[in-house]
């Protein structure tokens, strides 16, 4: 227990870390440059302790649970030698871990109401289902993103040619999206990579990069995540024009 | 306390696929039983738990803050009646610092710094490139700014810093190539994903003509895309730096 309590609190210290810029900060504005008052400021006290230990709960979480068996997982795919169920294993892993990505959760929302308050959405069942096609859209183009960046580390492409094709895709997609989804379609690229998908795809990329001859995990390992952080563009742009 | 019920449910939903794709793989497909299925169980639990106070927390503190932050830093109260683009500038500087210490602080970019260090063989230094990305995304997020309060398209923006990044890749060194596009998404983390689009969405909301819906999302793309172009930038003249000095000795 007390092993316990001790690794927690190192874990909070760290969640406190990495807070510490972002309310440095805004501590910075406010008492200096702007001088006024945060109104309703014992919710948002409430609501940081909340971030961090919520942050902190699911960062150690992941570190018992997810990480290890995704990790191993990953590995053992790749040893396995069936391409098809290595290619199956990582459109799941990217789904997987993009649907439950914190960051998109709380922009998909943000997307929602904002769409709500601009009228393309009337009611609120609506409002639920354009949030939830939202994120599994971008959570079906990650899982197509990590199974083409396979696809790339056993064939050998050239990454420089895979993002210069999504580049240009992105731009046909702009000329025909309603200018509503753009920003949001633009956004959902940086959003989806983040704390659970990261670690996992680039377990992934560099277990498969090191068990092929003549590929090195250092230089094919990369590139996973410049994959999946374009797909979800084009793919919300779709999902706009369809809306 | 009902308040906090129904995220508790959501989030389930939410975590759940990415349990059944792992257990469901291990079980099925490679059919070997879960190691320290105990310890996977309360890890499952603790990430559930764990994101529904954070997604609560997020509505609470993180989007009101970058909400207020927006609101004031443009209210005219502060910076006057009738400004330009121009008399905004401590919007663009608060942009550029919370882009900086949030991208110097991330613990993702330090793993994948001290990893370019040892790809490039040493010639890529494993503080200069955290500084190359987090002045990428502060400027990205100034820059952004700029954009919901000029109203320009962000398409604009976004195809030339496309063009930009394929020029540089041409002459940017082989090895550092896939790590740049990398930097991109890594920068962006948890935390600073909801302050910075609440800072957008405040933006667009407090400024006259401007629709949240069409400016106010964005930033976060500016974030993700000027990384790698300082990346790239920083690669090249690092790798001048390292050839020079090779040819002197």
């Amino acid at each position: 227990m007390k092993k316990i309590i001790f690794a927690f609190s190192k874990k909070l210290l760290a969640s406190v870390q990495d807070l510490a810029p972002v309310f440095l900060v805004i501590a910075f504005f406010q008492l200096l440059v702007l001088q006024q008052s945060i109104p309703d400021f014992g919710n948002i006290i409430l609501g940081t302790v909340f971030v961090l230990l919520g942050l902190t709960l699911f960062v150690y979480g992941l570190n018992l649970g997810l990480f290890p068996i995704g990790e191993a997982l990953a590995f053992a795919f790749v040893k396995k030698g069936s391409l098809i169920w290595l290619l199956i294993f990582a459109f799941a892993l990217g789904f997987g871990t993009t649907i439950a990505e914190p960051a998109l959760i709380a922009v998909a929302n943000e997307a929602g109401s904002v769409a709500r308050l601009g009228g393309i959405i009337q009611t609120d069942s609506q409002l639920l289902i354009y949030t939830q096609m939202l994120r599994y859209t971008v959570a079906t183009s990650v899982g197509i993103a990590v199974l083409i960046g396979v696809l790339r580390i056993i064939k050998g492409w050239s990454l420089t040619h895979l993002i210069i094709g999504g580049y240009i895709l992105v731009i046909i997609a702009t000329i025909f999206a309603p200018e509503n989804i753009i920003g949001i379609a633009y956004d959902s690229g940086g959003v989806t990579t983040s704390t659970i998908t990261v670690p996992l795809i680039t377990a992934l990329g560099v277990g498969l990069s090191s068990s092929i001859r003549g590929r090195s995990p250092m230089v094919d390992g990369f590139g996973m995540i410049a994959i999946a952080s374009l797909f979800p563009i084009v793919a919300v742009m779709i999902f706009g024009i369809l809306w | 306390m009902v308040e906090l019920l129904q995220p508790f449910i959501d989030m389930f939903v939410d975590v759940a696929p990415i349990v059944l794709v792992l257990f469901g793989f291990q079980m099925l497909v490679l059919r070997q039983k879960i190691p320290h299925l105990k310890r996977v169980i309360i890890g499952f639990i603790l990430v559930w738990i764990g994101l529904t106070f954070f997604i609560v927390g997020l509505e609470k503190a993180l989007f009101p803050l970058g909400k207020i932050m927006a609101t004031q830093l443009t209210s005219p109260a502060f910076i006057g009646n009738n400004v330009g683009w121009g008399g905004y500038y401590w919007v663009y500087i608060f942009a550029f610092t919370i882009g900086f210490s949030t991208a110097i602080a991330e613990p993702s970019l330090l793993a994948v710094a001290i990893k370019a260090n040892q790809v490039s063989g040493g010639w890529i230094k494993i503080w200069s490139l955290r500084i190359a990305v987090a002045l990428g995304v502060a400027i990205g997020i100034a820059l952004g700014s700029f954009r919901i309060i000029s109203g320009v398209p962000i398409h604009y923006f976004i195809i030339s810093g496309y063009i930009i990044v394929l020029m540089q890749t041409y002459f940017a060194p082989k090895e550092i190539i896939a790590l740049a596009y990398d930097s991109g998404g890594v920068a962006t983390s948890t935390v600073t994903v909801p302050l910075i689009t609440a800072l957008g969405l405040g933006l667009a909301s407090t400024i006259d003509g401007r629709s949240t819906l069409i400016d106010g999302f964005g930033l976060i793309a500016f974030a993700s895309l000027f990384p790698i172009i300082s990346v790239l930038a920083y690669a090249q003249i690092a790798n001048y730096i390292n050839r020079r000095g090779k040819d002197a000795l």
